[in-house]
């Protein structure tokens, strides 16, 4: 089964976050940088579903040219190739996203190189636009699933599950399909020494997409208010326990 | 002008994610002076139409094909445009779950409009929208500006209060049966089963009791689990948690797992990293209990016990046991 996995990188971010001086991004400059749960979840799977049943595993990231360092991680796991979509370092939106991947993916196909399975995390860690997965399976005219915590590939098709107010719903598509996952469907491995070794050394497929314009545009990010709470400190140990009984009647939760 | 808003119902209930949505679209409805629509898959409980108008739905358009019983992305967002072309919205609304990102996806698909997820305020213009929107789960807020003749707003969950209009018009029922072709339904549920039944969702608990790194194992979360029992509400975990496997995925709070909404939370040995706090941040009250007074979730509860919770937590259980 051929796999195809699209990851973004995104900050790490600490115990708060900061803006950039023109407020339209992270300060970045003492933040490590990584990928969402989703997604290294995501590289988990196709990992495992290409050594299940041999067959080609590419991670592809849209993104300024540091963002080899994350392509570099999903090798390390067990990926096989990388193309990096090189952007001028701008933010682009989710429409522009979708078209410059479904773009790649049209001319692998082309060029007798499709896809059985493209993975993405649901949403991505910092925008959570919830829509590129959907983009792209249109574009491509195949179907998709999101949110999905369980995968399996029988045959020519794929069965997804995710869990959806307190069920389990479960979809069978036909291949070949768009999945996003959720963290969740698997424990990620940690990468192996030899695994980082061929990281090092792996070619990165680089690619110049053209920028479409995006309907949504970003004007400035804030940091939301706090909720102004100081917090009123019942007290220390098992010393706490009445005062904490006394809460828990004054909003109602215990007997009075 | 109108405002349309997918509204999801389940037996005779409409789940709280969904009323947040309507109140959103009442507030954008209310600026451009247009009727709130709500828009229902499958034929609704006369309770759910009487919900819908209570929070100032003054159309109500329910759209029924028998291959639309199990959901199917696609197809309901076929359905919603064959809507929108006959309303003529200024706007379409969905609620921040699962399938309202999925429908509303589809729907920005197959129309090639631009798509807002995570909105928290919307304002209507010329040719487009302003709005500001949560970026890291509720950690940072963007404002943006949408240029589409047709806004797509997914709502964040949990951060837009549900409230019924402060009137409520007679409504007006419109049914449609939707056209659909064979690929409208390639991506559609196939099976669902419940799990068991009588638990409390994490998502709806009137009281969580979370548990993070300084539980320190799997079977430590028994005592969690006591006070949650006594106090009617439901056990949840930070990603530490889930990721060492000491939870289920689905038990997480957090930005990659549930948002939570309870009267109060009760963080026992979690830190509050931000995307922690994202997933709580909608607690009415916060108790938290930590060894380290300099804990950065200290700095975002009400009230703060210093101290090992299996000390606290026992003697806790103890005193409301001894409650009269």
């Amino acid at each position: 089964v051929d796999v195809l996995v699209c990851v973004k990188r995104v900050p790490m971010p600490g115990a708060t976050l900061s803006l950039t001086a023109d407020e339209r991004g992270i300060d970045t400059k003492f933040l490590g940088f990584t990928v969402s749960p989703h997604e290294e979840c995501a590289v988990e799977e196709a990992v495992r579903l290409t050594t299940a049943v041999p067959g080609r595993s590419v991670v592809l990231t849209l993104g300024p040219e540091e963002a080899i360092e994350q392509l570099r991680d999903a090798i390390s796991m067990g990926m096989q190739e990388a193309v990096l979509l090189l952007t001028d370092g701008q933010e682009w939106g989710p429409q522009a996203t979708a078209s410059a991947i479904a773009s790649v993916i049209e001319a692998e196909r082309d060029s007798g190189g499709g896809f059985d399975l493209m993975l993405f995390g649901n949403e991505a860690a910092d925008t959570g636009d919830y829509q590129v997965p959907i983009r792209v399976a249109e574009r491509l005219g195949v179907p998709c699933a999101t949110g999905v915590k369980a995968i399996s590939v029988e045959g020519d098709s794929v069965t997804a599950t995710r869990e959806y107010n307190g069920a389990l719903e479960t979809y069978r598509l036909t291949l070949p399909a768009v999945v996003s996952v959720r963290e969740g469907i698997n424990l990620p491995r940690y990468p192996s020494l030899p695994g980082r070794i061929k990281a090092k050394k792996a070619q990165i497929d680089r690619r110049e997409p053209a920028a479409t314009p995006d309907g949504l545009r970003l004007r400035r990010l804030r940091v939301p208010e706090g909720a102004g709470r100081t917090a009123e400190v019942l007290g220390t140990g098992a010393e706490a326990a009445p005062r904490v009984v006394e809460v828990l009647q004054s909003l109602g939760l215990v007997g009075r | 002008m109108s405002v349309l808003c997918l509204v999801e119902h389940d037996g005779g209930a409409v789940p709280g994610l969904s009323l947040q949505a309507l109140t959103f679209a009442r507030s954008v409805a209310v600026q451009g002076d247009s009727r709130l629509a709500a828009v229902v898959v499958g034929e609704p409980d006369p309770t759910v139409v009487a919900c819908v108008t209570e929070h100032g739905a003054t159309d109500l358009h329910i759209v029924t094909e028998p291959r639309l019983v199990d959901f199917a992305a696609r197809a309901w967002a076929q359905a919603l445009r064959q809507v929108m072309d006959a309303a003529g919205p200024s706007a379409v609304v969905a609620p921040g779950t699962d399938r309202g990102h999925d429908v509303l996806g589809y729907l920005a698909a197959l129309t090639d409009l631009p798509m807002a997820a995570g909105c928290i305020r919307a304002e209507v213009g010329d040719g487009g929208v302003e709005l500001t929107r949560i970026r890291w789960a509720g950690s940072l807020l963007e404002e943006a500006s949408l240029s589409a003749p047709t806004a797509l707003l997914a709502v964040a969950p949990q951060l837009v209060p549900a409230m019924p209009a402060a009137s409520a018009a007679e409504i007006e029922v419109h049914h449609h049966t939707p056209v659909l072709e064979p690929q409208d339904l390639a991506g559609r549920a196939v099976g669902s089963v419940s799990r068991e039944a009588g638990t409390i969702s994490l998502s709806d608990a009137t009281v969580v009791v979370g548990g993070g790194r300084g539980v320190g194992g799997a079977e430590e979360f028994a005592v969690l689990e006591e006070l949650a029992e006594l106090l009617g509400g439901t056990v949840g975990g930070s990603r530490v948690a889930t990721s060492l496997g000491w939870r289920p995925h689905r038990d997480q709070v957090g930005q990659t797992g549930t948002r939570i909404a309870p009267e109060l939370y009760i963080a026992c040995g979690i830190s509050g990293a931000i995307q922690h706090m994202a997933g709580c941040k909608s607690a009415k009250h916060l108790l938290a209990i930590n060894t380290d007074a300099e804990a950065p979730i200290m700095r975002s509860a009400d009230y703060a016990v210093v101290g090992d919770l299996h000390e606290v937590l026992p003697a806790v259980i103890a005193a409301i046991r001894a409650l009269p």
